[in-house]
């Protein structure tokens, strides 16, 4: 039913105050319709073009596999610690409810997936954040599956990348949760220490806590176009400042201007650009 | 005593500050300011003193004892170059062998639109990076409130004190109450659960030591005293300790925290 189809995109336009025109009558998950620019287009052209939306180039998120599937090189990635996952250490309210819920959704234990893989012929650990896990946030699991990635990349002498997405430390486990912010900041200058690259990708989002430890710590910092990227919430602040924000605030491109991040390089571009960062890094062994 | 009870203990204007112990427990005290790249934030003070005729770095969070100091040091919130100040003058101590003493005293980072121009999220994670291989020994405790990554910043530590009634949070309870019921007035039901007091971080391994407080907090030379009495116990012996072995034990510190299964 055309309800169906377009429920979620209805619900954004009605509270935006703009009205949807579309009487066509299709099967459900058939179309796409861009959050950004309304366009419409079909679903398989709009995943085939990595959810990047054809018309605006608005970047929808990818889940943890889309974007494992998108960056690797066919064939090559390997999973890490794939059966480490949270408990509810301080016997937070509904926390278990909510995690036997969002892995039934979502197919995965954490919010993050870690493995090895080659992008371009390069070997290197990869992380992958994936928003739908409670926004990505980063727990005990989180935190530690993150820390192996970096001293599995040190002990391999290979160098990583992290694609980051989250809201920040996860509450629900208290401050076992925040400690896990010095635990992969700490990971991360290790690996550094050894004279490894670290590259990071700001994936859309990438707030709180997280922005505060490993993700603003690679070597060179990449990001996606229109990611929001920040450390407090946007409600948070204009709580503070008693003002309503600019629209463009914590986009990618605001980071860019302030000096935070190295380019901002588009979904079709990202594999190779990568892969070029991941060979100028090889010791000159190419020439 | 319940959670709650403290959060009000510690909120109250009698509660002594930074300022109260500088003088009470270093000698010759010389502020140090700026970040060298931006400006100086009041929010957070550091600077070098003699503890028990040792060369140290002082740096905390800059809580006012009235309104006036308050609005003058933001409410102990921190912009991006107050961290960065920070971070500077622990590399300076760092580079004379200075071990450096933290006091964490804040409701968290500062969440203005300048702060986000200039990076809060970069300054906190910098102090977190650099920290855990700073090679001298860094002793952190906590005086009143630790608000989540505003307070870490300064919380990289070989050994994490609380005072008996401080707390330290992940979130604020009433943020936390906001999120889980939509109802920041069930702030008080949030504090108990989400463990943040002295015992509970003792009990999760996250603080080494609960330093006792005299019978009131407001005898801020009872609460030095009891500062004094850990610090002239600890100071001495991370300084005997091999930098090798203090960097590898702050590492395994940090490292083991956390519970999940597998």
């Amino acid at each position: 039913m055309l309800q169906d189809l377009f429920g979620k995109v209805k619900k954004r336009a009605a509270v935006e105050g703009k009205k949807k025109t579309s009487d066509m009558d299709v099967p459900q998950n058939l179309l796409f319709q861009c959050p950004k620019c309304r366009a419409v287009m079909l679903m398989d052209e709009f995943e085939e073009n990595g959810k990047v939306c054809r018309k605006c180039g608005h970047h929808a998120r990818l889940t943890a596999w889309e974007r494992v599937r998108l960056t690797a090189d066919p064939g090559s990635f390997r999973e890490l610690d794939g059966s480490l996952m949270a408990c509810d250490p301080i016997g937070f309210e509904d926390y278990p409810r909510k995690l036997e819920n969002t892995r039934r959704a979502t197919g995965l234990l954490d919010a993050v997936v870690t493995g090895i893989c080659s992008i371009q012929g390069s070997p290197c650990v990869i992380g992958v954040m994936d928003s739908r896990f409670m926004m990505a946030s980063m727990g005990s699991a989180a935190g530690e599956r993150i820390t192996r990635a970096f001293e599995t990349a040190l002990e391999k002498g290979l160098p990583i990348v992290f694609f980051t997405a989250s809201g920040g430390a996860r509450m629900q486990e208290g401050m076992l949760s925040l400690m896990q912010m010095a635990k992969t900041a700490g990971a991360a200058k290790r690996h550094s220490d050894a004279g490894l690259l670290y590259v990071t990708v700001l994936t859309d989002p990438t707030t709180g806590g997280v922005t505060a430890s490993f993700a603003s710590l690679g070597d060179i910092i990449l990001a996606e176009p229109g990611a929001l990227i920040g450390f407090a919430g946007r409600r948070v602040i204009e709580g503070t400042i008693k003002q309503k924000l600019p629209e463009d605030f914590q986009s990618a491109e605001f980071l860019r201007s302030h000096g935070f991040v190295d380019e901002i390089v588009s979904r079709g571009e990202l594999r190779h650009a990568l892969g070029h960062l991941l060979a100028l890094h090889r010791g000159g062994e190419r020439r | 005593m319940t959670t709650w009870d403290r959060i009000e203990l510690i909120r109250s204007k009698n509660r002594p500050t930074i300022r109260d112990y500088i003088p009470l427990l270093f000698d010759g005290f010389v502020e140090l300011h700026g970040d060298r790249l931006y400006g100086d934030d009041p929010a957070i003070l550091g600077g070098i003193a003699r503890y028990r005729g040792t060369p140290v770095t002082v740096i905390g969070q800059v809580k006012g004892r009235n309104l006036e100091e308050n609005k003058r040091a933001n409410f102990a919130m921190p912009h991006p170059e107050g961290y960065r100040k920070a971070l500077r003058l622990m590399r300076q101590a760092e580079k004379f062998r200075r071990p450096v003493i933290l006091f964490i005293d804040t409701p968290g980072a500062f969440c203005d639109m300048e702060s986000e121009e200039r990076g809060q999220g970069e300054a906190i994670a910098r102090c977190l990076y650099e920290m855990m291989t700073l090679k001298t020994p860094i002793l952190s405790i906590v005086l009143g409130e630790g608000g989540s990554g505003g307070a870490l910043a300064l919380g990289v530590c070989d050994q994490l004190a609380m005072m008996e009634n401080a707390v330290y949070s992940v979130i604020s309870p009433r943020g936390c109450a906001s999120i889980l019921w939509k109802d920041p007035s069930r702030e008080k039901e949030a504090a108990e659960m989400l463990r943040i007091t002295a015992q509970d971080l003792l009990e999760l391994g996250i603080a080494e030591t609960i330093i006792p407080e005299p019978e009131t907090h407001a005898d801020p030379a009872g609460m030095a005293r009891a500062i004094d009495d850990y610090l002239s116990q600890t100071i001495s012996n991370y300084l005997k300790i091999p930098i090798d072995k203090l960097l590898q034990n702050r590492y395994d510190k940090f490292r083991k925290i956390g519970q999940f299964l597998e």
